[in-house]
Parts: structure tokens; sequence; C-alpha cells
């Protein structure tokens, strides 16, 4: 199993305990997960992500064997071509884009180009709803969760492009994929980290109509504890709990 | 040989959920009976001995959640009396009130406890710290019961459709009803949970339930720092995977296998009433326990 929303440094809103790539590496062995791809959190926040991305590859250097960078690339940066080459030589998994705390609306043309970008070169790209529930979020993080809107656009953006949606909530995940032709939602994967499990069962309910491959692993370290996926996946009800997430 | 598919995810030492609910024919969703079924399919898997259970009034169907006529609220403790009674090995039940209605609330309070109720659910009718909840407080310290208080982590501003609380809020009640315990709801539930741990540290009659569907790194580190494994409850309220990752994360934050059987079941053992949780033993617990079931702080 592979945790595809996990991060390393510090949250600009409150303490994390220990947000560091090695006490990453024994959670996941704890909790007998492969692998993870790991985005840096400061970068989110920042206006030039160039020195986050260098943190982020150094720190993971020495832990590549279970971590993979998942560095972030602004489509508003001169030279963000160049940038997202350069990681993609680096060995990048996955590249992280923040759209809503760069204040790129849904059909801003620069994201649809970095989504071309990315289904050119093979690297899907990952979006964030959020990184804290809004009822607990500082008075000066007044960006808005991802929306469905978004979701959409940047699917529709170029039909390479491999999404991944993180933290979604059942309401999001529903309107986005039922908004998008088959072959579109072929391309738009989720992860699990803010789905709820029982009694609502929301997990089961999307499993079964949306469909376990339009599902990956994911928890949201170290803002949320990796054990709350692990516990909804053991919480399924019985017709789904055999089903399998996809494999990327 | 042990069928390990069959055994409790959380294993077999005891444990109490604080801070659950139910729905009813007259909650206004057509799959209440389904979620119902689900927390109890869900508890067997994760090995909760005990719900302790709530309705709040018809869920918004024919008034608010958060502020239920007095009709719904009697109509929902008869459900969940009802849903209690049909399962005396499983499920206890807290009568529900709203304080703004104090000849009624006392009233609720009495006929629900005579049928099994075994604490007070207290939700976002009117401020925490308002004195029209004293004479709740003071009728749930003369009867033994725990007031379960819904609580916003952290109040910064008015919320639509519920007069929320926080821990200060509480803290004020409390304060004034040193003999009540009160359970200060859902630390997970949404808001700034670290303002509720520093504005609840000192004071000793509130406990904290974890329940919740937050899962923040940091939120338990901070309540086993701040009021201690003798003071947190577990409990899921609407999100049992929520429920189920923190009790297996106390582990991880520190606490050794005799605070997280606190924080399991012991802490309820305590501040519920004598027997009152079926499956529950009081071996162990009980020099705390006083001949009027009042929590004696400390």
């Amino acid at each position: 199993m592979i945790d595809v929303n996990c991060y390393i440094g510090a949250y600009p809103f409150r303490e994390l305990p220990h947000p560091e790539p090695a006490v990453l590496v024994r959670v996941l062995e704890r909790e007998g997960i492969e692998r993870a791809w790991v985005g840096h959190l400061p970068t989110a926040f920042h206006r030039d992500v160039a020195a986050g991305n260098e943190a982020l590859f150094a720190a993971l250097e020495p832990h590549r064997a279970m971590l993979d960078p998942a560095p972030a690339i602004r489509p508003d940066w001169p030279h963000w071509e160049r940038a997202l080459a350069s990681v993609h030589a680096l060995g990048a998994r996955a590249v992280r884009a923040y759209p809503a705390q760069w204040g790129m609306g849904p059909h801003d043309a620069r994201l649809a180009r970095l989504a071309g970008a990315c289904g050119e070169i093979g690297l899907p790209l990952v979006l964030t709803t959020r990184f804290e529930d809004a009822r607990q979020r500082s008075a000066i993080d007044v960006s808005p969760d991802l929306g469905g809107a978004h979701v959409r656009a940047v699917v529709r953006a170029d039909p390479r492009v491999e999404v991944i949606v993180t933290a979604a909530g059942r309401a999001l995940i529903e309107e986005s994929h039922w908004g998008l032709t088959a072959e579109e939602q072929s391309r738009l994967t989720w992860d699990i980290s803010w789905i709820w499990g029982p009694p609502e069962d929301d997990l089961a309910h999307l499993l079964r109509t949306v469909g376990a491959d339009r599902f990956v692993f994911g928890s949201g370290w170290p803002l949320r504890l990796i054990q709350s996926p692990i516990a909804n996946l053991e919480l399924l009800p019985e017709d789904v709990r055999r089903l399998h997430l996809a494999e990327l | 040989m042990v069928d390990e598919s069959l055994a409790p995810l959380a294993g077999v030492t005891p444990l109490v959920d604080v801070h659950a609910h139910f729905y009813h024919p007259a909650s206004g969703r057509s799959d209440w009976e389904r979620v119902n079924t689900a927390r109890l399919r869900a508890g067997e898997r994760i090995g909760i001995r005990v719900h302790i259970a709530s309705i709040l009034g018809s869920w918004g169907h024919t008034s608010p959640t958060y502020f239920p006529s007095p009709r719904d609220i009697t109509a929902g403790n008869d459900a969940m009396l009802a849903i209690a009674n049909a399962n005396p090995d499983r499920i206890r039940c807290y009568a529900s009130v709203n304080p703004n209605d104090s000849t009624h609330a006392r009233e609720e309070i009495a006929r629900c406890v005579e049928r099994g109720a075994v604490g007070i659910k207290l939700a976002a009718s009117r401020r925490a710290d308002d004195e029209l909840l004293d004479p709740i407080a003071d009728e749930a310290a003369r009867r033994g019961l725990p007031v379960l208080h819904h609580i916003w982590q952290h109040r910064t501003r008015e919320w639509p459709g519920q007069e929320i609380s926080d821990g200060a809020d509480l803290g004020r009640l409390a304060d004034r009803h040193p003999r009540t315990s009160f359970i200060l709801a859902h630390l997970g539930g949404g808001g700034d949970w670290a303002h509720s741990c520093a504005a609840v540290a000192d004071i000793e009659n509130i406990s904290i339930d974890l329940s919740g569907s937050g899962v923040d790194r940091g939120m338990l580190d901070l309540a086993y720092a701040t009021v201690g494994a003798s003071r947190m409850l577990w409990g899921c309220d609407i999100t049992m995977e929520t429920g189920l990752a923190k009790l297996r994360a106390l582990e991880a934050v520190g606490l050794d296998d005799d605070e997280i059987a606190e924080v399991r079941w012991r802490n309820a053992a305590r501040i519920f009433p004598h027997n009152a949780l079926p499956g529950i033993p009081t071996s162990g617990v009980a020099a705390r326990h006083t001949n009027t079931n009042m929590r004696v702080p400390g």
C-alpha cells in the first residue's frame, strides 16, 4: 500500500509533532505501508516554491527507498516549465499544486497549462482539498476548500493529465465524478483520508457507486493521524471490505 | 484456534463510547434504520462494550437540532429509551434536554432516569454559562449523573443554528457546580481543540471526550499533557473510524496500558452512576465513588 498524501515540514498555523522524514518512515513501517508520496508542507504557502522543493529533495534523499518526492510547481511563476523539468529529472513521483492557496480560479489558464505539462511528461497532478477543518482555521487562513469546478476544469484541461485529489469528502467527490465523462473519470483519483466511515458509511457508498478503482490510500500525515484511513478500511461493511483500491 | 477476522479490532478490554447518537423514524431521513444498524455493526467490529447515546429531538426535521421543541425532545428521548431497552446489553442513554424550558427539562430528566437514562445531554440551546443551566447542573449532582455538553472548540463568533458554547463557557458552569461531572463533548468535533485543552486544564470536574471527525496529530498529545489520562474519555460521535484511530494512537502518544484502560472504560465507570454500564466492571474503580453517586474531584 502507498500513502499518496504525506508531507514533511512545519504548518504555519499550529505546531505539528515531529514532521520529519525519519519519523514518517518509522510510522509507515509501524503501519505496514510500503511507500509514501511526500510534499513539503510550508511550500504550499510560499510564493516562490524553489527553496521548498530543494529542501524536500534534500530531506528525502536518505529515505528514497520509501519516500517519493511530490514537489510543488506554481504555474504563475517565471520559468515554471524549467522547474517542472528539473523535478522530473530528479525523480519526482508527482507534482502538487494548491490553486486555492495561490489565488487561482477554476478556469485559470495557467492551471490548465500546468495540467497539460504534467500530462505530457506523465507526472500525476495532486490537488489538495484542505489542510484543516474549516471550523478551526486561523483568521488569516482564508483560502477556501478546493471546489468541484476546480477539479472538473483541471481534469478536462488535457486528455493526458492524471489528477489525484486529496482530503475530499463525499460531496466533492460525487459532484466532480458525476460531472465528468467516463474517459475523464478514468483520469481522476481520490485519496480516502477525509471520507467518512461508519455509521454514515460514505466510503462504502462511494466504493459501490464510483468504484474502488477511483480511490487510493492517503492520510494527510503529519497533519492527521495515519491510523484513520486504515481504520476506515477495516470498518468497511462485508460487501466492500475485500475490494482493492487503485494501485499507482 | 481463534478466528482473528472475528476478533474486535480494538481488543477485548472493555470499551465505552460515551458519545454516540441514534436516529428514529421522525428524524426526517429515510435511512435512519440503516445508520443505526451500521453503528451497531461497526461497534461490534471495534469491540465497543457500551454505546452511551442520545437523540437530539427530531434532528432538525420538525424543530431545529440545537433548539428542539419540548415535544420533539420528549419524542427523541422516547425513541432513544426504546433503542436502549431493546439492546440492554450494549446501549445506555442520556436524557437530552433544552434548558430554555426549565420545568420540562427537569421533568424530562426525572422521567428518563426513571426509565434508565444514565446521564444528561445538553447541546446548544443556551450558552453553557447561562444561569438557566444551573438547575440542570444541580439536578445532575443530586442524581449523580454526568452532563455531556456539546462544545465548539473555541467560539470565535456566533454560528447559525446553535447558541454554541466553548470550553471557557463550560468551565464557568463547572466552577459553579463542583459536585457535578461534566463531559466536554467531541474534542475532535470542530474548532480549535488547543483552546479547549487550555480552558479546562485546571477544572477537575470536566472530562474531555475525544470523539469527533477530527484526527489532527497533536490533539491527543495536548489533551494528555493538559488534563491527563484520568480525565480523557473515549468516544466516536458520528464517525467511528476516527474513534478507532484515536484509540490506537493513544499508545503512540505515550499512554501506558493502565492509562489507556482509564480512557477506554475506567473513567466512564467512575463518572456514570454505579453499575450503570452493562458488562463494565466496577471493581477497582469504586474507590472514587461516593454514596450519593457524586464524583469527588481529584
